[in-house]
């Protein structure tokens, strides 16, 4: 069985009424494969069809039917396996998981039990602190990673007596990874997910999107005193979204607490959260306990994979978030902090990388983090859906250091181009934004300045502080265009400062 | 016969009927146990064999499960999917309530 070693930060644990109170998390998490077809037959995985189009014989449990395992589903499997640094095993097999369920035909969901496809692994978590702070990484194990059918959909809201059953899903490929219970903190088990998300997004087995459940996690919570004997653990089911983990851990923990310290056992059991009260209830009670009575699905042959297939996959694995982390901040020179957010997933760093290259890597992180991520969070639009482009935003960037725009009026160009307004070029050109460098131009805007303002320019020569005042008049005289060096160099040059 | 260990009882019979979702009557809970009781008896003798260094038989066969390309190949047949369900609305099989 489990044990869990490590003691976490004395920081995170939870004040009880009897003293201090370590949480110890493990999680289940299912990610779809971004396959075109299902686990076991040709139908289609899409998402958001209508109901029961997407079901072959093989997915309503039709007598006689026999399933044939997907090919790319197994190779998905692989991979994700080597992202998470774990063993692949050549040999695997699939076993039947019985319960009766209206969205489960077959009476059974076909898994891997005793012989999954990925054994032990681990990866290195970052969690970050309620004030975007990063704390020390945490090493998190992986127990296994197997295959396995998803079920379909049950919808209870279309009557008040009845359950809709929709079969699309069923049938879809599910990689379930299961960690160590090794987190102690909500805030490392979020953390542990969105690595997770992270990983598959790159790799490419799975989409990651967890509004569409095609990511969920499954949370097991239990509390000891910090170091102790653990507790009996509770599991919250399908949480699906980085928030609702945390603040259902929260919940959970304190209710356990309160339940033991008041004198009570806690229930083994499998619970639901309910997002919209923020706390955790009993889905299912111990008489309905699942006891699921695996066994070897007669059905399918064992999964024999060859060592050279491993090998293969491995050598086309395509470079993980870490490494694009680390490379980030060796070749662009980034703080941890501007590595981490531009190489949260793979759009970010794509984008990013298309800026900087050939460009200043830190004024291409700050534009994108500062400008571009501020007026996609004010559009409630993502990096997908961005109006502005990576060459769009490298173009803007290449005209401020060629001097042909000021850094300030780049931000206006910014805006234009962010409303659809075009290239920087088209929009320097046809709003006529171009810098002034002419310094006989900037000069005679000087000379006016000066004349306009004869009292000022005396005083300017015991109160310096004037100096912003005078370039404050000419760049408004010159509409922000002129060159803002020039203008001081020439102003302190004829104020005599 | 004697019970093999770990007899099976009316107890466990009714808890497996209800796993299945099976109606068993009260008065053949018992027998049913007999039964059952008899032929994993006569299935103990298999360990008389000696399996020891004997590698776990998982198929018949010995090959590895052929896999099917990832194409969409099926599917898109809707009526005949619902044609056996005692109820159906809009597309949906419809069943009884399975939450409270």
């Amino acid at each position: 069985m489990f044990t869990a070693e490590r003691v976490g930060d004395p920081r995170d644990y939870i004040k009880g009424e009897s003293g201090d109170w370590e949480i110890i998390i493990g999680l289940e998490v299912h990610a779809q494969v971004a396959s075109n077809s299902k686990l076991f037959s040709g139908s289609s995985t899409e998402y958001g069809s209508e109901p029961n189009s997407q079901v072959s014989l093989v997915d309503a449990g039709m007598p006689g039917m026999l399933p044939v395992v997907n090919e790319f589903c197994v190779e998905q499997a692989v991979k994700t396996g080597l992202g998470l640094n774990a063993q692949i095993n050549l040999f695997s097999r699939f076993d039947r998981k019985n319960y009766f369920y209206v969205d489960l035909p077959q009476g059974y969901q076909i898994s891997q039990f005793e012989h999954p496809i990925v054994g032990e692994g681990e990866i290195e978590v970052l969690p970050i602190d309620a004030d975007g702070n990063t704390l020390e990484p945490v090493t998190v194990g992986i127990e296994r990673l197997h295959l396995e059918q998803d079920a379909g959909k049950s919808v209870h809201d279309l009557s008040p007596d009845e359950t809709y059953v929709d079969l699309n899903r069923c049938g879809v490929a599910l990689m379930e990874i299961v960690s160590k219970p090794d987190m102690r903190s909500p805030e490392e088990a979020s953390a542990y997910v969105d690595k997770l998300r992270g990983i598959v997004r790159a790799l490419g087995t799975c989409d990651g999107d967890m509004e569409k459940g095609n990511l969920r996690a499954d949370v097991n919570v239990s509390v000891r005193k910090p170091g102790g004997e653990l507790g009996t653990r509770c599991e919250i089911k399908n949480v699906n979204s980085m928030r609702f983990i945390r603040q259902a851990i929260n919940y959970e923990a304190r209710r356990h607490i309160e339940i033991i310290e008041a004198g009570g056992t806690i229930d083994q059991e499998t619970r639901l959260f309910d997002s919209v009260k923020g706390e955790t209830r009993t889905m299912r009670s111990k008489e309905d306990a699942h006891d699921y009575r695996y066994f070897p699905d007669p059905d399918l042959l064992p999964l024999k994979l060859e060592q050279s297939f491993v090998d293969k996959v491995k050598a086309d694995l395509p470079e993980l978030p870490d490494a694009i982390k680390a490379r980030f901040m060796a070749d662009y020179n980034l703080s941890e902090y501007d590595a981490r957010i531009l190489t949260a997933d793979k759009t970010k760093s794509d984008f990013y990388e298309a800026v900087a290259k050939g460009r200043d890597a830190k004024i291409a992180a700050n534009w994108m983090m500062g400008d571009l991520f501020g007026a996609l969070n004010k559009a409630s639009t993502d990096l997908e859906d961005s109006p502005v482009t990576a060459d769009m935003l490298g173009g803007l960037l290449d005209r401020i250091a060629d001097k042909t725009i000021s850094g300030k009026i780049a931000k206006t160009v910014f805006e234009k181009m962010f409303e659809g307004g075009g290239t920087a070029d088209d929009i320097i050109e046809k709003e006529g934004l171009k810098q002034v460098t002419d310094t006989g131009a900037i000069e005679a805007m000087v000379d006016k300045a000066i004349a306009d303002n004869a009292g000022q320019a005396a005083a300017a020569k015991e109160n310096p502080k004037l100096l912003g005042f005078f370039v404050g008049q000419v760049m408004k005289a010159s509409q922000g265009k002129a060159n803002p060096q020039a203008v001081n160099e020439i102003l302190r040059k004829k104020l005599g400062l | 016969m004697s019970d093999p260990v770990g007899a099976v009882s009316a107890e466990d019979v009714k808890k497996i009927a209800r796993l299945s979702r099976l109606h068993v009557e009260a008065d053949r809970l018992q027998p049913l146990a007999d039964d059952l009781n008899g032929i994993l008896g006569w299935i103990e003798q298999l360990n008389e064999v000696d399996v020891e260094g004997v590698e776990p038989m998982t198929s018949a066969v010995d090959m590895s499960a052929p896999m099917r390309k990832d194409e969409i190949s099926d599917g898109g047949k809707r009526d005949e999917i619902l044609k056996n369900a005692p109820k159906k609305d809009d597309g949906f099989f419809v069943v009884p309530r399975s939450v409270e």
